[in-house]
């Protein structure tokens, strides 16, 4: 039953074409109600109870949302350039809507004429295509804050472009770590190996997953990391001069960010569409047969793909997305947002130095464990799990004595000869 | 297909590359060259070169350039960059550069390299597709990069670090008190 018939042309085009639009909605309808979600989770976190008037439980604000923003009047600054005013939030987003593409969401289904992947496009490149576009995410807000010609905009684009380039170092060096151990760059690829592992490669691969949480907060621009927006320091960053659906834009942008960075932690570090557990989901293509792993004598056991499992898995993942979808929110509405200093500090000189010791660990445990022959397994998850489980725990410790999040400007001696303005308490209240 | 979508890079590539020469402002000339850029990659993407596609933009179009247009917005601001340019003597300069470089790639890439295509291609793209399947797209670079080349890889590291170190130091303001 393992054998695989193979999709025809036409209907691997036309599944093509169904995923495509079906992906493309599901997450824009996913972004509609992340506002709702946003407003309601923050009213309930500050003890309020947030927009409810608009259909039960308020679940027709977005809808609603979405109408103001079309009929609203589109401005245009007088001295704005015109061309890349228009051009930035079109330059937002089309990144943001095309990263989902390469994150399978559930387990092949089966059809008469033949498997379809769950996944849009199951490119070889999987996880550097997503570093890749959205490394473009940045255009869109530097060409709008410097194209609407005012100074609060131009700001909120500069801090925009140096923080996501410097995150982006950040953001790939955790990446690596889980390349290391998943051995490809496929997303697939990455979920069949965590289901070979027996483990998710959030517990061998701990502090990568830490890394790669704050860079993505950094990098999808969502608090404590808002600097480009910075509502308390430059009005709104750059989008102060947009309005109606232009503006609109932008929001989609950012929430679509968060989606695909959500699908993403769950993929790479929470076995995407893998059921805990439950060996029988598992399921990978291997020499034109499906398989669910290999048995003593490294013999292939073949499975055959239900729609039954791809309907859990798709529950699966979807619930892991939304985990993240929700935690956020949780963290925009739990801290504050830190200064531009320490953004810049945490980046450069805690996280990369930090990511590139732990590549260094994992790839010499990885070597030394395949120098003692132990297969990939429990057993190797166990031991990355435990030298994992150590050093983030010594991560967690160091930085906290370090003050990265109570002020860069502590740890700073006072030059003789120098004077320097009295230091606040940065945020956390101290005794002395 | 393929040839559809392969004119369309091309011209991409070949417009944006006249429009970063022509280009009035230099937001305009870097936009430009970023669409050059990726148009570049998508003819990487035809090449089956998805690897390479994918640290075009990322490295290029997604660093590089973003940090160009960091400092083209920080230093260029009401600038008039007109009277930097340079005509006369230096246009004719250009011209024989340009018109040496086509002579070269001319060379290179008719006759011989034609002929070795249409006797070799199929086999070689037969054995690239094998290795893909065993190694991944990207191992099959990785591999011979970390092991036949890895002296050459390992030096050019060591020569961006270098670069990296005399721009920190030729950058980093002078205190007072030191030297």
């Amino acid at each position: 039953m393992g054998e695989m018939q193979e999709l025809s042309t036409f209907w691997f085009v036309t599944f093509g074409a169904v995923k495509v639009v079906a992906v493309f909605t599901v997450v824009m309808v996913v972004v509609a109600y992340m506002t709702l979600a946003e407003r309601r989770v923050s009213a309930f976190i500050q003890d309020r109870l947030g927009p409810n008037r608009v259909g039960p439980f308020g679940l027709l604000q977005p809808i609603a949302d979405g109408l103001k923003n079309i009929i609203k009047e589109e401005t245009m600054p007088g001295t704005a350039a015109k061309f890349y005013f228009v051009l930035g939030p079109a330059l937002a987003i089309m990144p943001a809507v095309v990263t989902f593409a390469v994150i399978p969401f559930a387990a092949p289904l089966p059809t008469p004429v033949g498997t379809v992947d769950m996944i849009v496009a199951d490119v070889p490149i999987g996880i550097l295509y997503i570093l890749a576009l959205s490394s473009l995410a940045v255009y869109g807000i530097v060409l709008s804050g410097w194209a609407s010609n005012n100074k609060y905009a131009f700001l909120g684009g500069l801090r925009a472009s140096a923080q996501m380039i410097s995150y982006e170092v950040a953001l790939g060096l955790s990446v690596i770590a889980v390349l290391l151990l998943a051995g490809n760059v496929t997303l697939t690829e990455m979920v069949w190996k965590q289901q070979q592992l027996g483990l998710w490669f959030v517990f061998p691969l701990s502090l990568a997953f830490i890394f790669f949480l704050i860079s993505a907060l950094a990098e999808t621009n969502r608090l404590p990391f808002d600097m480009p927006e910075a509502e308390s320091e430059l009005i709104t960053g750059y989008h102060t001069e947009y309005s109606a659906m232009k503006f609109s834009m932008f929001f989609i942008a950012e929430y679509a960010h968060v989606v695909t960075a959500s699908a993403l932690m769950a993929t790479l570090f929470f076995g995407g569409w893998d059921i805990p557990f439950w060996p029988g989901d598992d399921m990978f293509r291997h020499e034109g047969a499906w398989i669910r792993g290999f048995d003593e004598s490294g013999a292939p056991i073949p499975t055959t793909p239900s729609v039954l499992i791809t309907l859990l898995t798709l529950g699966a993942f979807s619930a892991k997305t939304g985990f993240f979808l929700l935690l956020y929110i949780w963290i925009r509405w739990t801290l504050p947002r830190f200064r531009y200093d320490q953004v810049m500090h945490l980046g450069w000189k805690v996280l990369l130095p930090a990511a590139l010791g732990y590549i260094m660990l994992i790839a010499g445990t990885m070597l030394v464990l395949d120098q003692l022959g132990v297969t990939y397994g429990m057993l190797y998850g166990l031991v990355l799990t435990a030298v994992s489980g150590v050093t983030t725990l010594a991560f967690l410790f160091f930085v906290d004595r370090d003050r990265v999040i109570s002020g860069a400007h502590r740890k700073r001696t006072p030059r003789a000869g120098v004077t320097r303005p009295v230091a606040g308490t940065g945020g956390r209240p101290t005794s002395s | 297909m393929t040839d559809i979508l392969f004119i369309l890079f091309a011209v991409v590539a070949v417009g944006g590359a006249i429009g970063v020469v022509i280009g009035r402002s230099p937001v305009a000339s870097l936009l430009f060259m970023v669409a050059t850029l990726a148009s570049v990659a998508g003819i990487y993407v035809l090449f089956e070169a998805h690897f390479l596609a994918a640290i075009q933009v990322l490295v290029y179009a997604g660093a590089i350039m973003v940090l160009f247009l960091f400092v083209i917005m920080l230093l260029n601001l009401g600038h008039d960059y007109r009277a930097d340019l340079r005509y006369g003597s230096w246009s004719l300069l250009s011209l024989v550069v340009v018109g040496l470089t086509a002579g070269v790639l001319m060379q290179g890439f008719s006759g011989d390299l034609e002929a070795d295509l249409l006797e070799n291609g199929a086999a070689a793209a037969a054995a690239i597709d094998a290795a893909v399947i065993e190694k991944g797209a990207v191992g099959v670079i990785a591999d011979p990069l970390f092991t036949d080349y890895v002296v050459a890889f390992e030096l050019i590291g060591l020569l961006l670090l270098v670069a990296i170190v005399a721009a920190v130091v030729l950058a980093k303001p002078r205190e007072a008190g030191k030297d």
